[in-house]
């Protein structure tokens, strides 16, 4: 039975009611103490997809586990990870074919249409963003630097339309984007530096410091500076996450309260605070992937002039 | 005391203390990010004042200054809630 199919039979999927043994709908929240459950289960992942009334449930498709030693990685389709492949499979749709047209366009002809926006935002990134903080050889490093900005706008972006699931309000999901931008910013230090100049990142000595003082110097520095290069990478995962699961919180908050006290005033007053906050989400959606992107470039910016 | 010392633990034993311990994160953090991100915008309306031209690079900076001032705040908040 083809995913598509199983999506439009209206919730045939099967098995699901007992997941998390909660009822959506107003007969499962009883008293304001119910909605912490309520939030929980709205934002955090699920072997389902609920669209309209109808639920697709993912286990049947889940598959055995890796087993890696002592690790079991489970690389099943869960509600997010059907999200995230949704928001890389739109950057693929939209970049790939204005990636031909501008190759096929002729010289010196201005681009049209979406290939006209898309390359007002991509010339943006290069002079602003990436040629600002890592200087003018650093133009390699703009296809990675713009993939980071689409790729978690799209997936914010993607959790504020209806029935849509935020990918970044896992932190999981921003800490695998924080470890591979912190990848990247090491290598691009050590490619610049080469290996001594690398060293000297984490062994820092400043001149003028008498001799006997040098050993106790890089004994205490060392874990500290050692230290301060995994901080980065944890600031940027805990701020994208924080970010856009402190919007949902709020969101479901709201809508558990209307929920529970199941009155007009109540509801017509929350349809208001709730459409500020919404119009909010979206600017603070586009500001953090943004602020990621940038930040990136910053540091490896920072490290490839360390010297 | 002992009626004090009692009721203390009552309460740590039902999860009540932590809760304070969230809530008091939660309002300290927000404090915070609210007198940092004043500062911002006093010291942006100042800058704008002096020189009118130099506005678009003064909200850039400002929006962006912004939004890492929350960040941090962000952090309380995001483990108060981890242990909510």
């Amino acid at each position: 039975m083809s995913l598509l199919s199983t999506l439009f039979q209206g919730g045939q999927g099967g098995g699901y009611g007992q997941q998390a043994g909660y009822e959506s709908g107003p007969e499962g929240l009883g008293s304001i103490a119910d909605i912490p459950d309520y939030i929980t289960h709205h934002l955090e992942d699920g072997r389902y997809i609920e669209f309209a009334g109808m639920k697709l449930d993912l286990a049947p498709y889940a598959f055995e586990p890796l087993h890696l030693g002592s690790l079991t990685l489970d690389f099943s389709p869960t509600r997010q990870l059907v999200f995230i492949f949704l928001a890389a499979f739109i950057c693929i749709a939209l970049f790939v074919p204005l990636a031909r047209a501008t190759m096929r366009r002729e010289e010196g002809k201005a681009p049209s249409g979406v290939a006209n926006a898309m390359e007002g935002m991509i010339l943006y990134f290069r002079d602003e963003v990436v040629r600002a903080n890592i200087g003018k050889d650093g133009d390699g490093y703009t296809p990675f630097i713009l993939t980071i900005f689409f790729f978690i706008w799209f997936m914010n972006v993607l959790g504020l339309t209806p029935f849509g699931i935020t990918a970044t309000a896992n932190l999981s999901v921003t800490a695998a984007l924080a470890i591979i931008a912190f990848v990247v910013t090491e290598v691009a230090g050590y490619r610049a530096l080469g290996p001594v100049g690398y060293a000297q990142t984490v062994f820092f000595i400043p001149h003028g410091l008498p001799g006997p003082l040098k050993p106790v110097m890089l004994i205490i520095m060392a874990p500290v500076e050692f230290l301060g290069k995994l901080t980065k990478p944890f600031a940027l995962a805990v701020r994208l996450f924080a970010n856009m699961m402190a919007g949902h919180i709020l969101i479901l908050a709201i809508v558990g309260l209307i929920l529970v006290t199941q009155s007009w005033a109540v509801g017509f007053g929350g349809w208001i605070v709730m459409s500020a906050i919404m119009v909010l989400e979206l600017f603070v959606a586009t500001l953090q992937a943004y602020i990621f992107a940038m930040l990136t470039s910053v540091f490896i910016g920072l490290i490839r002039h360390a010297h | 005391m002992f009626f004090t010392l009692a009721v203390v633990q009552d309460a740590a034993a039902q999860g009540g203390l932590g809760l304070i311990g969230a809530g008091l994160a939660i309002g300290l953090t927000v404090i915070g990010a609210g007198i940092g991100i004043g500062q911002i915008g006093a010291q942006m309306a100042a800058g704008i004042a002096r020189q009118p031209e130099a506005t678009g690079n003064i909200q850039t900076a400002s929006i962006i200054l912004a939004a890492l001032i929350e960040g941090a705040a962000l952090f309380g908040l995001g483990l108060a809630f981890l242990k909510f």
